[in-house]
């Protein structure tokens, strides 16, 4: 039986008595070992999600339960040693006066000895493209550069649970798509389970499951596909699909037959050559 | 305005451990009135270049001028406050840089502090809102209150308040949804057409610098590695890619159909619902292939 990795039970949120409600009964699972992609427009609720997972933020009304464990201010240390998080704004999390010592930080604080800390510093530098920056300091670095030190710092605490909430929306896109790698990949090597928070949908087509958030509400739970399929209504809830999904559904609407909604170029290409081969 | 970089050099902390040439040998013109991409990889010397653009940096070598302006090494310039009027620069999430009570304050602080006088600044308020398309009842409210694309929108007015000649753009669009993107580019768009600006768009997005660029500058390790039309240089494939830059996806696409069917189908500004019905005739089993 796959266990409950995250878990969010009619769950409401509001950021001061008066105001409106931010989250409105919000339920989903999230099994270990999936990798599971919220999206929804600026303001749709997606970033208080990620906040109240780490005991950022507590519930109203309803319960986030992580690995078993109820979020509630007793628990949220125990919690956030399980879960690594990472945000939008690389500039607020940096501490160290070296990119090294700033990975270290969280090694430190959980008592890891020097020998296996080296190892994890450099393996997770490596990892991140960001090992011959070891010696820098970390806020001269770029933006995007910033970026993948704050994810090797969460990558060397080896969670269980990865965060990304919108952690690449100031990368490059080759960066972009080189963090995407690597974090699938250290994610199916550790069996961690992923969460990525974004409004580029870009970034879903690697996600098992996708949570679709609009106003505050859980608007859609799907596949990759299923949500691609969906163009005009995702465009009315501020959001867009990507390239690929956009011309297999003008494909469509000019009866070139496509038979499952391709999620990259060669999936595209395979549904053409079919129609290419077939009079 | 003229706006032209010779032969630039600038060094972060010299003769420190920490030394680092961000900019080396750095040349380029670019005309008054044209809409001008800078893109090159995280770290590739882009946003150096813009703060040279209203002299926040000074070159550490050679020679910057903005219009009538002169940046060069070791020398002050008199009328920098000028300068930065003429050159409005849009940071990387601007909202952050957020201060006042109201909306309306925000916005006429930048022109206030350039002496431009009360009255002035209440006629060019209403326009500017216009342009970034927010209502006028948000003037009395504090920024604070609004959603991120508001925000956003008010430290662009503010920028726009001092009437620049020259728009300087740096990731404008990062963190907002894909609607908020494009209406947002839309909109600067807009602006450099109404108002005859000189735009410069530092941008990720090779989308954006096909879409709305006519001259495109690409940076690699602090100097220029290639400049030209969008339509010229988004051929280059290998090039790009040796600086880890990618093709705009749309072009991407076409160079796979054409190697995969060994049809010929060029990039020609089409869109995307037209390149639909372009693949259905040129894909169509039965017919040749030209």
């Amino acid at each position: 039986m796959k266990k409950e990795c995250i878990e969010f039970r009619n769950v409401s949120f509001r950021y001061s008595e008066e105001g409106p409600w931010v989250l409105k009964n919000v339920s989903f699972r999230i099994p270990a070992d999936e990798g599971v992609a919220i999206i929804g427009h600026n303001g749709s609720g997606k970033s208080t999600i990620a906040k109240l997972i780490n005991g950022l933020l507590f519930a109203d009304e309803g319960e986030v339960v992580v690995l078993g464990t109820p979020v509630t201010e007793e628990t949220i240390w125990e919690v956030r040693k399980k879960v690594g998080m990472v945000f939008q704004n690389p500039d607020n999390q940096f501490v160290g006066t070296t990119v090294r010592d700033d990975v270290a930080f969280g090694l430190e604080n959980r008592g890891v000895d020097r020998s296996q800390m080296i190892t994890a510093i450099d393996n997770s530098l490596r990892a991140v493209g960001m090992i011959d920056y070891m010696l820098h300091e970390p806020h001269r670095l770029s933006g995007g550069q910033k970026q993948r030190v704050a994810i090797a710092s969460v990558l060397a605490i080896s969670p269980q649970i990865i965060i990304l909430d919108e952690a690449t929306a100031m990368l490059d896109p080759k960066g972009r798509k080189e963090i995407m790698h690597t974090v699938n990949e250290v994610k199916d090597q550790q069996g961690l389970s992923l969460l990525t928070i974004t409004h580029d949908l870009n970034e879903i087509t690697q996600a098992d499951r996708v949570i679709v958030m609009s106003k505050g509400e859980v608007w859609l739970e799907a596949t990759p596909r299923e949500v691609f399929a969906r163009e005009k209504e995702l465009q009315e809830i501020g959001l867009d699909i990507p390239f690929v999904a956009k011309l297999a559904n003008e494909l469509g609407k000019v009866d070139v037959p496509i038979s499952q909604q391709p999620l990259n170029h060669e999936e595209l290409l395979e549904e053409l050559w079919t129609y290419h081969s077939n009079k | 305005m003229d706006i032209s970089f010779k032969q630039v050099n600038y060094t972060y902390q010299p003769n420190t451990p920490f030394e680092h040439h961000a900019l080396r040998n750095l040349s380029f013109t670019i005309s008054s009135g044209s809409f001008v991409a800078i893109v090159g990889h995280t770290g590739s010397g882009k946003s150096t270049l813009i703060q040279h653009l209203n002299g926040l940096l000074r070159p550490t070598g050679g020679e910057v001028s903005i219009g009538p302006y002169q940046l060069m090494p070791g020398k002050k310039v008199k009328d920098i406050k000028v300068l930065r009027e003429k050159v409005g620069v849009v940071f990387q999430y601007p909202e952050h840089q957020l201060f006042d009570e109201t909306v309306k304050k925000d916005i006429a602080f930048g022109p206030k502090n350039f002496g431009v006088d009360y009255e002035e600044i209440e006629k060019r308020i209403p326009p500017i809102l216009d342009a970034v398309q927010l209502p006028e009842e948000l003037l009395e409210r504090s920024p604070f209150d609004l959603s991120g694309g508001q925000m956003r929108r008010v430290a662009i007015a503010g920028v726009l308040a001092m009437d620049p000649s020259v728009l300087v753009l740096d990731e404008p669009t990062a963190g907002l949804d894909p609607r908020g993107q494009k209406e947002m580019m839309d909109m600067f768009y807009q602006l450099h057409n109404a108002k005859g600006l000189t735009t410069i768009l530092v941008t990720h997005s090779m989308e954006d610098a096909l879409q709305y660029a006519d001259h495109v500058i690409i940076m690699d390790h602090g100097t220029k590695y290639m400049e030209g039309t969008p339509e010229d240089l988004f051929v280059q494939k290998d090039k790009l890619q040796a600086v880890q830059l990618d093709l705009p996806e749309i072009i991407q696409f076409l160079r796979k159909i054409e190697d995969k069917f060994q049809v010929s189908l060029p990039y020609e500004g089409q869109t995307i619902s037209e390149l639909g019905i372009q693949l259905k005739e040129h894909l169509k089993g039965d017919v040749t292939d030209e």
